[in-house]
């Protein structure tokens, strides 16, 4: 701003023409960013398949990949470890874009995937399914109880939401995710106390996640499920940007702000949901994933949703990886890998941040 | 009809907080004609902010009714009104960080929706709003880095881009230093005398009012205490039973078009004429 009128009009046309083909170029980079996070994804199913106890060179891999090589190597790739890996990346990506979604609307940085209880709930579901030797009634009865405790818990704080006021106020919404989630943890305390020591390590085990159920069938309803979900959220991106700069001004600007707050409360709850269900709850990557990304380029959403879908994707499947191969043959929780992997990364990003 | 159809019309409005002792807006009517710079203004906690979320839509009349354009506010669409109102809230805070250019975009997102991306028309909005408010040169700086009054002019570039008819402001000048606060009203009236453009304002500078409106709404208490031209509101005697606070009024003494508007001096404490207290205030 120079003196005289401030806000005068002055054409500055020379400056604005190379400006214009400066912001071409800085347009085209979000998209070849998204590339390259696609590409890494890919690089780490192929590793992922390849890396195991028994280690598969990348050429029987592509082979059993195609249907040719060795009867073993096939079961390996194609029953064992292309599920997990499918799952993998599923959830991870998952887990990330519900992340970033729930700390935009919430307007916390801190808020992550589980923030709202639904864990909580998934968890009292399978402790109960687990207490009342419902496992027996199939591989299917741990995963739909968890997912009948979670979608209770949604409906719980929604429901609670709504309760203070006409409109889903997102204070509320949050004091209720953690207030039913400690609840929650309580009833599970009391559950763990009547069941023997080894329901209780499995009951621990999988509230600390694990891929280790992998089958094509949970990959297949998982995909079905949140692939539409996924596609529903990140076509939110444009109004959660607004959003973030506050309803009233989301409001001014065109947006429906209510609606908005209630379809990307919904439609993320009940993709945790099923991803908890199958996978229990693995954490880190809903909290770490969106915030590396907007520490390294930004917080326009249109960008971020569908770069942590693809971060958290490809962290996941390296977190897997790691997991099953660092002790081999025993695994490790990938729940304490992605803490032990992404700690120190989130870490080193803030710092170089600060610089 | 002989009067232009006006931008904003408001009926007998009453509005309620819940648990609050008294209405925060009683009896309010008002019209705003298009192309007037229309201000309101009054003591704080005395209803402008309400008023204004309830002429755009965000709080609902316990009785009462707003047109816009004509058409009762509950048959536009959100987005419908944003493409012809653009509002700069009192204030905002923003959850992460993001660039002017970033914030400016927004404005566009009333014609875009939430798929279309920006293309030469958009991009052409964008840059002349960040022109028109001197913040070219800020486009890729964070908000977070920029002062106050750098900040306010992007959040003003924003409702620009979004090339409304009608510009609704709460308090746009109140961080704001004498040079940014005057090009910022210099900016108001050429957009209503040269761009066709409605403004409506709430501030609290009474001077500033006085010169640049058009039309002056004072509140006192929710309720209308005056309302017409600067000349007729900006009376001693209105002023001094609104503000409970002694003053003096004088005249702009030029140069300028504003020469001999009223100007408001307010007084030590003790040198007026006294001034009646009347009810013990229910105010925040």
């Amino acid at each position: 701003m120079r003196d005289g009128a401030p806000f005068a009009v002055a054409g500055r046309p020379a400056a604005t023409r190379v400006r214009g083909s400066v912001s071409a170029l800085r347009a085209l980079a979000p998209a070849l960013r998204l590339v390259l996070l696609a590409l890494l994804v890919a690089v780490a199913l192929v590793a992922s398949v390849g890396l195991g106890a028994a280690g598969i060179p990348l050429g029987s891999v592509v082979e059993a990949l195609a249907g040719g090589g060795d009867a073993t190597t096939r079961v390996i790739v194609l029953e064992l470890r292309l599920p997990r890996a499918i799952l993998a990346a599923l959830v991870g990506g998952t887990l990330a874009l519900t992340g970033a979604i729930f700390q935009v609307l919430l307007r916390n940085p801190l808020a992550e995937p589980y923030i709202l209880g639904v864990s909580s709930g998934a968890a009292v579901g399978t402790v109960s399914a687990i207490a009342l030797g419902w496992t027996a009634l199939g591989p299917w009865a741990l995963p739909l109880a968890a997912f009948a405790g979670a979608v209770l818990s949604i409906a719980l704080v929604f429901r609670l939401g709504y309760a203070v006021g006409r409109s889903l106020d997102t204070r509320v919404l949050l004091l209720a995710g953690v207030v039913l989630g400690a609840f929650f943890n309580a009833i599970i305390v009391l559950l763990l106390t009547s069941i023997d020591a080894e329901t209780f390590r499995s009951a621990l085990l999988w509230m600390m996640g694990s891929l280790a159920r992998a089958s094509w069938a949970s990959v297949a309803v998982l995909a079905a499920y949140l692939l539409p979900a996924t596609l529903l959220l990140l076509a939110l991106a444009r109004p959660l940007d607004l959003l973030a700069a506050g309803e009233e001004t989301a409001a001014y600007l065109g947006v429906q702000v209510d609606r908005l707050k209630w379809a990307a409360y919904l439609l993320a709850s009940l993709a945790v949901a099923a991803s908890v269900a199958v996978c229990g709850a693995i954490g880190f990557i809903g909290l770490i994933i969106p915030h590396a990304l907007r520490l390294l380029w930004g917080s326009d959403h249109r960008f971020l949703l569908p770069a942590s879908t693809l971060a958290g994707a490809a962290f996941l499947l390296v977190a897997d990886t790691v997991a099953r191969t660092i002790v081999a043959p025993a695994e490790l929780p990938v729940g304490a890998v992605t803490a032990l992997v992404g700690v120190p990364v989130f870490v080193l990003l803030l710092t170089r941040r600060a610089q | 009809m002989t009067s232009p159809r006006p931008v904003f019309e408001a009926l007998d409005l009453r509005f309620a907080y819940p648990g609050a002792p008294r209405p925060a807006v009683e009896n309010v009517s008002l019209r705003v004609p298009p192309g007037s710079l229309f201000a309101i203004v009054g003591p704080n906690g005395s209803g402008k902010s309400t008023l204004l979320k309830l002429l755009l839509g965000l709080l609902a009349p316990a009785a009462g009714q707003v047109r816009f354009e004509g058409r009762p506010l509950a048959e536009w669409g959100r987005r419908e009104l944003a493409r012809r109102i653009g509002v700069v809230p009192q204030a905002e805070e923003l959850v992460f960080p993001v660039s002017v250019r970033e914030l400016v975009a927004m404005g566009r997102y009333p014609h875009l929706g939430p798929w279309r991306p920006e293309g030469p028309a958009d991009r052409h909005a964008i840059e002349q709003a960040m022109l028109r408010c001197g913040i070219l040169d800020l486009a890729a700086r964070p908000l977070s880095t920029l002062s106050g009054g750098e900040r306010q002019r992007a959040r003003i570039a924003r409702a620009l881009a979004q090339e409304p008819g009608t510009l609704v402001l709460d308090e746009p000048t109140a961080s704001l230093d004498v040079r940014h606060e005057m090009a910022i009203f210099e900016l108001l009236r050429e957009l209503t005398t040269q761009g066709g453009a409605t403004v409506v304002l709430v501030t609290h500078n009474l001077n500033l009012a006085a010169r640049y409106a058009t039309e002056i709404l004072l509140l006192d208490r929710g309720r209308p205490a005056a309302h017409g031209p600067p000349d007729h509101v900006l009376s001693r005697a209105s002023i001094e039973a609104v503000y409970r606070w002694p003053v003096a009024v004088t005249r702009h003494p030029g140069p300028g078009p504003d020469a001999g508007a009223p100007q408001i001096v307010p007084l030590a404490a003790g040198h007026g004429r006294p001034v009646r207290d009347p009810q013990p205030e229910h105010d925040r």
